[in-house]
């Protein structure tokens, strides 16, 4: 279980960083995502932030949701300027410019932005070494522009570039494994986490806060619009998906793996992709083949940590 | 309060329009997207908090009394915090038309 | 007062930069630019200067990195060329956009294809609009002195937008060239310190970089451009405290032997040494020529332009890129629009010359100017004429 007690709400941080009024979709777990990010960092945080659904929904001019200091330039580049941010402020600390003080230097971006589009600028930052938290908020596909296939899509979903139609099964290719990306790096904090799981989200939001170096968290943002099941549902299938095992919970410290919840036994994956309309397509053999590729994945991870 | 966008004029923009009234997004009401409503029975709420901690749109707050109440300028409808409840005290219900 | 030294002029260029105690620089290899950004990461690893030297794994990262520097109130530098300035083109005009004062040796080089890494100025046309203020250089001291200056101009309060110092690659960036160094606390004195009113700091939230509706985007590209114009003022003065410092003057336009030419020779960059040299030569052969060279860009100094050309007879324009399928080189066409409705306006001859380094000499000035007088007496001025072109 995720250290969830009913009653644990309560030693959440109040303050909200990224208010209310922000237009995402309804039962957007991507907002709510950034959200107890932003309750994990604090006020001394900066934001660079890639273009994507959250940019949008959250600075229309002339309004911002955001509390703390924010900045998005383009796409492709929030780990570069948040690279810069960091550096910059590094150096006018130590000639005295600016007092010293403890600032969290974070990079947000989609799975577009982070793993299509922005892939070299990430890997960039994170060789560099910068004093930054790379978070990617992965809702499986470009939302923002329409549902469009990116190479995070999972294996048979339709989008609106990779539909399913008479010879094709949706999305042909695996979805990319960006954690392990991340973990090639040889950086000190790798995580995965979903919303669904709030305080083992925050708690690794902190870790990497409070690691000196790279850090990069990965989180499974459900995608209400884009995976097609009800706005009340975003909740259940971030949880359906860790607990079927299509994405595992799980922390890298210095290279050292570590599952951050176990399910007791893995739900079929069946119990995840019935009922998202991107899956409704699916037949009982593609379900199988997908079934095989999740064991597979899970028992990767899984012997990664120590085995079970 | 910032001006409506259709009344700003060109020099009141600040160097590279940048936004200083931080958090001023609270000023658009989206609860005006709603069709549906959380109905909170304040005699069930365990004061929990769950419901709070689950809204993508920060729109639950706790009463003076200790329960949670949507705040209906913001709750879009999605209907997460009825769904993710623990007692199942908040049903939603239909706007009514205007 | 200050010590002159021959020294290459990108290593010049490096050291004018440390001596503006610059922050940070971010900077990717691409020849011609290299000799710069090699010599200033070389600076700051002998601890002469304490800056941080990001080295990025492309000039987009370049750019990016240097926005998020800048945004935080650090000075930030960056130097590029060609293909580099292609890549990072899209950052480059939103740095503007957003009013971040970074500062850029644009060491000048064709684009590909055919790939070239020769001096032309067909990569700095690419971002002409892009709301950089730009100017061109002629030789290793103003490439030297406008170090500060770029610094100066960009960073001060009423400007806040980022600069380009063009720079031709290799036929200056690699010369060795006599430059008188500027003391530090000349420089110190010229250059307050930067103070980003809207740096990004926990202390101070706010956003920037905000999304518009077509309800908003009207006036933010107006208050740009306001600002790019509004810019000529503090680049003049920034120029004019520069002389009183160290002697050397700059203007906007300038002229040579061009009052009573009936042809002069328009210019910008390096180019410009050579049509004084071509001038002197002819007027000792009994022609009436002067040259024009553009050191500002842009805000384009149009007062300043009209000043030195209304009521001369023909301008013959060196264009250094072509706008293929268009009406010629990018200066000519801008020149012949300015003047179009100009009471005394000259007539525009228009050459393009020098692609990728190709040699234009002083002869071949003269061959040009020779060129643009029958062209004149047969009159045909319209269009463009790719000098030296074989077939």
């Amino acid at each position: 279980m995720d250290r969830f007690t009913v009653f644990a709400p309560r030693l959440v941080e109040k303050a909200e960083y990224f208010t209310s009024g922000h237009r995402a979709c309804q039962g957007c777990a991507e907002a709510l995502a950034v959200r107890l990010v932003m309750k994990a960092l604090g006020r001394n945080t900066i934001v660079a932030m890639a273009t994507g659904c959250m940019e949008i929904i959250s600075s229309p001019l002339p309004t911002t949701a955001w509390n703390v200091p924010w900045i998005h330039v383009a796409f492709e580049n929030a780990s570069a300027v948040i690279s810069g941010c960091e550096a910059g402020m590094k150096v006018l600390m130590r000639k005295g410019k600016v007092p010293e003080k403890k600032i969290n230097f974070v990079a947000m971006g989609g799975d577009g932005a982070t793993a299509d589009i922005g892939m070299g600028q990430l890997s960039g930052a994170l060789e560099r070494g910068h004093d930054m938290i790379y978070v990617c908020f992965d809702n499986e596909a470009y939302m923002n522009t329409g549902i469009q296939r990116s190479s995070s899509t999972p294996y048979g979903a339709s989008t609106t570039t990779s539909p399913a139609g008479k010879v094709s099964i949706g999305q042909r290719t695996q979805k990319k494994n960006l954690p392990q990306i991340a973990v090639a790096h040889n950086i000190p904090y790798v995580a995965t986490a979903c919303p669904s799981f709030p305080f083992d989200l925050m708690e690794k939001v902190k870790k990497a806060a409070n690691i000196k170096g790279p850090a990069y968290v990965h989180i499974l943002s459900v995608c209400p619009t884009g995976w097609r099941i009800p706005t009340s549902d975003s909740i259940r299938y971030g949880r359906l998906a860790v607990d079927t095992g299509v994405f595992p919970l799980y922390e890298v410290v210095d290279g050292k793996y570590r599952m951050t919840y176990e399910p007791q036994k893995l739900r079929p994956v069946g119990d995840y992709l019935k009922g998202q309309g991107r899956f409704r397509h699916l037949k009982d053999k593609d379900i199988e083949e997908i079934q095989r590729r999740v064991n597979q994945e899970y028992e990767k991870i899984i012997s990664k940590c120590g085995g079970m | 309060m910032a001006k409506p966008m259709e009344e700003i004029k060109w020099q009141e923009l600040e160097p590279g329009a940048v936004v200083r009234e931080v958090g001023n997004a609270r000023e658009y009401e989206t609860g005006t997207w709603r069709s549906e409503k959380p109905v909170v029975n304040a005699d069930e709420c365990i004061h929990c908090g769950v419901c709070w901690l689950f809204c993508p749109d920060a729109a639950i707050h706790q009463m003076p009394d200790g329960h949670f109440e949507a705040n209906l300028t913001y709750c879009k409808g999605c209907g997460i915090c009825a769904r993710e409840c623990p007692v199942g005290c908040i049903t939603m219900v239909a706007e009514e038309e205007e | 007062m200050g010590v002159r030294k021959g020294i290459e002029v990108s290593l010049a260029i490096s050291e004018a930069v440390a001596q503006c105690n610059v922050d940070l620089i971010a900077a990717y290899p691409i020849t011609p630019q290299t000799h710069i950004v090699e010599h200033l990461s070389e600076i700051v690893a002998n601890g002469e200067l304490d800056a941080e030297f990001v080295p990025v794994e492309s000039e987009h990262s370049a750019m990016s990195v240097c926005c998020g520097s800048a945004a935080v109130g650090a000075r930030t530098f960056t130097s590029t060329s060609s293909q580099g300035l292609a890549l990072m083109s899209e950052i480059f005009i939103i740095a503007s956009a957003m009013r971040l004062p970074v500062v850029m040796a644009l060491a000048n080089r064709s684009l590909s294809s055919p790939l070239s890494i020769w001096n032309d100025h067909t990569d700095t046309m690419l971002v002409r609009d892009a709301g950089w203020i730009q100017v061109f250089i002629e030789n290793g001291q103003e490439a030297y002195d406008h170090m500060p200056w770029a610094f100066r101009v960009a960073e001060d309060p009423d400007v806040l937008l980022p600069v380009a110092v063009n720079i031709d690659g290799f036929i200056l960036t690699h010369m060795i060239e006599p430059v008188e160094y500027i003391e530090d606390s000349v420089i110190k004195k010229y250059l307050p310190e930067f103070k980003y009113p809207i740096a990004l700091h926990p202390d101070n939230p706010l956003s920037m970089g905000c999304f518009a509706m077509p309800e908003l985007y009207t006036e933010a590209q107006k208050a740009r451009d306001n600002a790019v114009v509004n810019s000529y003022s503090t680049i003049v003065k920034a120029w004019k405290e520069w002389e009183q410092l160290t002697g050397r003057s700059y203007h906007p336009i300038e002229t040579y032997r061009a009052d009573d030419a009936d042809y002069c020779i328009v210019t910008m960059g390096s180019y410009g040494e050579t049509a004084m040299e071509v001038v002197d030569m002819l007027r000792e052969e009994g022609e009436k020529v002067g040259a024009v060279k553009i050191r500002l860009w842009r805000p384009f100094p149009f007062d300043d332009f009209y000043k030195a050309v209304l009521g001369k007879n023909h301008l013959v324009v060196i264009d250094r890129a072509i706008s293929f399928g268009g009406p010629g080189g990018p200066v000519a066409s801008e020149l012949r629009s300015a003047l179009y409705s100009k009471q005394g306006a000259p007539k525009v001859i228009n050459y393009v010359a020098g692609l990728a380094g190709r040699d234009v000499s002083r002869h071949d000035f003269k061959n040009i100017l020779l060129d643009a007088k029958e062209k004149v007496q047969r009159g045909e001025m319209e269009g463009y004429t790719l000098y030296g072109l074989r077939g």
